[in-house]
C-alpha cells in the first residue's frame, strides 16, 4: 500500500501532479496555503458568499489559527502575527470537498483525522488528495509558517479564510488519493474485522 | 485561610496559559512508553513528531496545539476556607478572559445558536466551573483543562438496561473507539463512567479522561475492568491519528457511581494525546504549580 516516495510541491499544482500522488507518498508544501474552516465553509456554500481569494490548483488547510492584532507592516501583511497555527478534525467539514474542488477548484486537503467516502470520490473524479498532517503537534506546524499574507471573511474570525506564506511544510503522508486509496479507511476496515476476537477475548 | 480573591484571578489567568504549552509528565512518560513498545513504522513516525512537538512548545514558549477547547475548571476546597462563592467565580472567569485577551489566546467559544464569538473564551455557562471539597485544610486546589474539540465532539452515552450487564460496558468501550478512529487524535485515554444518573456518568467520563496516567479506578472492580480494555483497544490497530499502529490509547480509566436497579448506564469521553491540564494549590504560604 505505502510507497515511500517524497515530493516538493510549490503551490498552485496542477491536476497531473496531484494525480500522480499515492497513498503514502510524504510531500513538503512549498509557497501559499489557505486555511479554512467550519464558518468559513458553511458561510461559502450554504450562505452564498464569495472569497476574493484564487483557490485555483491550490492547497488549503483545516484550521483557525491564534493570532496577534498588530499594525500592518512587510513582516505581518494582514496586520496578524502568527502565535499558533495548527490542524482540527476534517470530518466535520467532509461535504465541503466536492463545492471546493468543484466551484474553486482546490486539489490538496490538508487536514487530520482523514475525510469520507464522498471526498474519495471527489479526488478521484475532479483530481485531489488529502494530506495529513499530525493533528495537535501545532507548536511545530507554525514553525513552517512564515506570515498571514492576507485574510478574507474575516467577520468569521477566528475562522476566516487565512491566506499563509509557508516554507518547508510537512513532510505530509498523502492518505487518501485520486485512485481510490484511503489509509483511512484500510484502517477502519482492519480495526473492524478484529473487532470480534478483541470482544471474545474480554470474554464479551 | 481567608481566599486572596485577586490571587484566584491571577491563578486562573496563569493555569490557563501554563495548561496550554507545559504537557504534564505523566503524559510525557506515557509517549516514551507507547514508543517503546510501537511496532508499525508509520505508527513510531507520528508519535515521534508528536514528542518532537512537545520539545518545540517548551522550547518556543508556545502552545502544544492550536485548539484552545473549551475551558473548565475543577476546584477543590479544603476545610477552613472563607471565601464568597460568587466572588470566587467572577474571579474565574475574568482570569479566564485575561488569558485569552492579554497572551493573546484564540477564544474557542461561540453561542451555540448564533454562533457569535464574544473572544473572551468565556460566555454563558463557560467556563465550566466544577467545585468540590476536601478534607485538607487551608488549601484551595483550581485544577484547568483547556479540552479540545477533536476529543470532546465524540462523546457517547449509552443508557444500557442490567440484563445487558458489563458485556454491555465492555463492548460499548471498543465501539466508541473503532468509531472515533483517527478523528480524536489518537493516542488517547479514554475515559468510561460507569453507573449514575445520566449526567453524572456522563460527567464521570470526563474525570476520568483528565485524569493523571498511572493513577487507578479506586473501585477495584472498575480498576480490573480498566486493565482489560487498556488491553483490548490497543488490540484494534487503530493507532496514531488513526493512521495504523499499535499507540491506540494511552490507557481507558474509568470512574464509577452507584447507580439505580433498572439501570446500566455507561459513557466515553476521550481526551487527545495533547492531554492537557494544569494545577495549583493556593496556601497561606502562596502558590504552587503543577499538574
Amino acid at each position: 500500500m505505502a510507497s515511500d516516495r517524497s515530493v516538493t510541491l510549490g503551490t498552485p499544482v496542477t491536476e497531473a501532479q496531484v494525480r500522480a500522488l499515492r497513498v503514502g507518498d510524504m510531500v513538503t508544501l512549498e509557497g501559499t496555503l489557505f486555511g479554512i474552516r467550519d464558518a468559513t465553509q458553511i458561510h461559502m456554500f450554504d450562505r452564498g458568499r464569495r472569497t476574493r481569494f484564487d483557490l485555483a490548483g491550490h492547497a488549503v488547510i483545516h484550521t483557525a489559527p491564534n493570532v496577534r492584532k498588530v499594525e500592518p507592516s512587510t513582516a505581518f501583511p494582514a496586520g496578524y502575527e502568527p502565535v499558533c497555527i495548527g490542524t482540527t478534525t476534517s470530518m466535520r467539514m467532509e461535504r465541503f470537498t466536492r463545492p471546493l474542488m468543484r466551484d474553486y477548484g482546490v486539489r490538496i486537503i490538508v487536514g487530520k483525522g482523514g475525510l469520507g467516502a464522498e471526498s474519495l470520490h471527489a479526488f478521484g473524479e475532479l483530481g485531489g488528495v488529502y494530506l495529513a498532517i499530525i493533528g495537535g503537534t501545532a507548536a511545530l506546524e507554525t514553525t513552517w509558517i512564515e506570515a498571514i499574507e492576507d485574510v478574507d471573511l474575516d467577520d468569521l474570525n477566528p475562522e476566516s479564510l487565512w491566506k499563509l506564506r509557508i516554507r518547508g511544510f510537512g513532510p505530509l503522508q498523502v492518505a487518501m488519493d485520486s485512485v481510490g486509496g484511503s489509509i483511512y479507511a484500510d484502517v477502519d476496515a482492519k480495526a473492524r474485522a478484529k473487532r470480534a476476537a478483541v470482544l471474545a477475548k474480554l470474554g464479551v | 485561610m481567608d481566599v486572596d480573591i485577586a490571587r484566584v484571578e491571577d491563578t486562573s489567568r496563569e493555569l490557563y496559559i501554563r495548561a496550554l504549552k507545559i504537557l504534564p509528565d505523566d503524559i510525557k512518560q506515557g509517549f516514551e512508553r507507547l514508543d517503546r513498545v510501537e511496532t508499525d513504522a508509520g505508527g513510531k513516525r507520528v508519535l515521534a513528531t508528536m514528542i518532537r512537538n512537545i520539545a518545540i512548545a517548551e522550547d518556543t514558549g508556545n502552545l502544544l496545539c492550536q485548539d484552545t477547547g473549551i475551558p473548565i475548571y475543577n476546584v477543590t476546597l479544603g476545610r477552613n476556607l472563607r471565601v464568597d462563592g460568587v466572588d470566587l467565580e467572577a474571579a474565574i472567569i475574568r482570569g479566564c478572559e485575561r488569558a485569552t485577551r492579554e497572551h493573546p489566546l484564540r477564544s474557542s467559544v461561540v453561542h451555540p445558536i448564533t454562533r457569535k464569538n464574544r473572544h473572551t473564551s468565556t460566555g454563558r455557562r463557560v467556563p465550566v466551573i466544577n467545585v468540590a471539597f476536601s478534607e485538607r485544610p487551608d488549601e484551595l486546589v483550581i485544577e484547568m483543562i483547556p479540552k479540545g474539540s477533536g476529543s470532546e465532539n465524540n462523546s457517547w452515552l449509552k443508557m444500557a438496561v442490567p440484563a445487558e450487564g458489563v458485556a454491555a460496558i465492555e463492548r460499548f468501550v471498543v465501539d466508541c473507539v473503532l468509531d472515533a478512529g483517527g478523528k480524536t487524535c489518537p493516542p488517547t485515554i479514554v475515559g468510561v463512567g460507569v453507573g449514575g444518573s445520566a449526567d453524572l456518568c456522563v460527567h464521570l467520563a470526563k474525570i476520568a479522561a483528565t485524569r493523571a496516567l498511572g493513577s487507578v479506578c479506586d473501585d477495584p472492580e472498575g480498576a480490573a475492568l480498566e486493565r482489560a480494555l487498556s488491553d483490548a483497544v490497543n488490540e484494534l490497530g487503530i493507532g496514531p491519528q488513526g493512521l495504523g499502529g499499535d499507540a491506540t490509547a494511552f490507557a481507558v480509566h474509568i470512574e464509577i457511581a452507584a447507580t439505580h436497579i433498572t439501570m446500566n448506564p455507561v459513557a466515553v469521553n476521550m481526551q487527545c494525546h495533547s492531554a492537557r491540564r494544569a494545577r495549583a494549590v493556593l496556601t497561606p504560604a502562596g502558590v504552587t504549580y503543577g499538574f
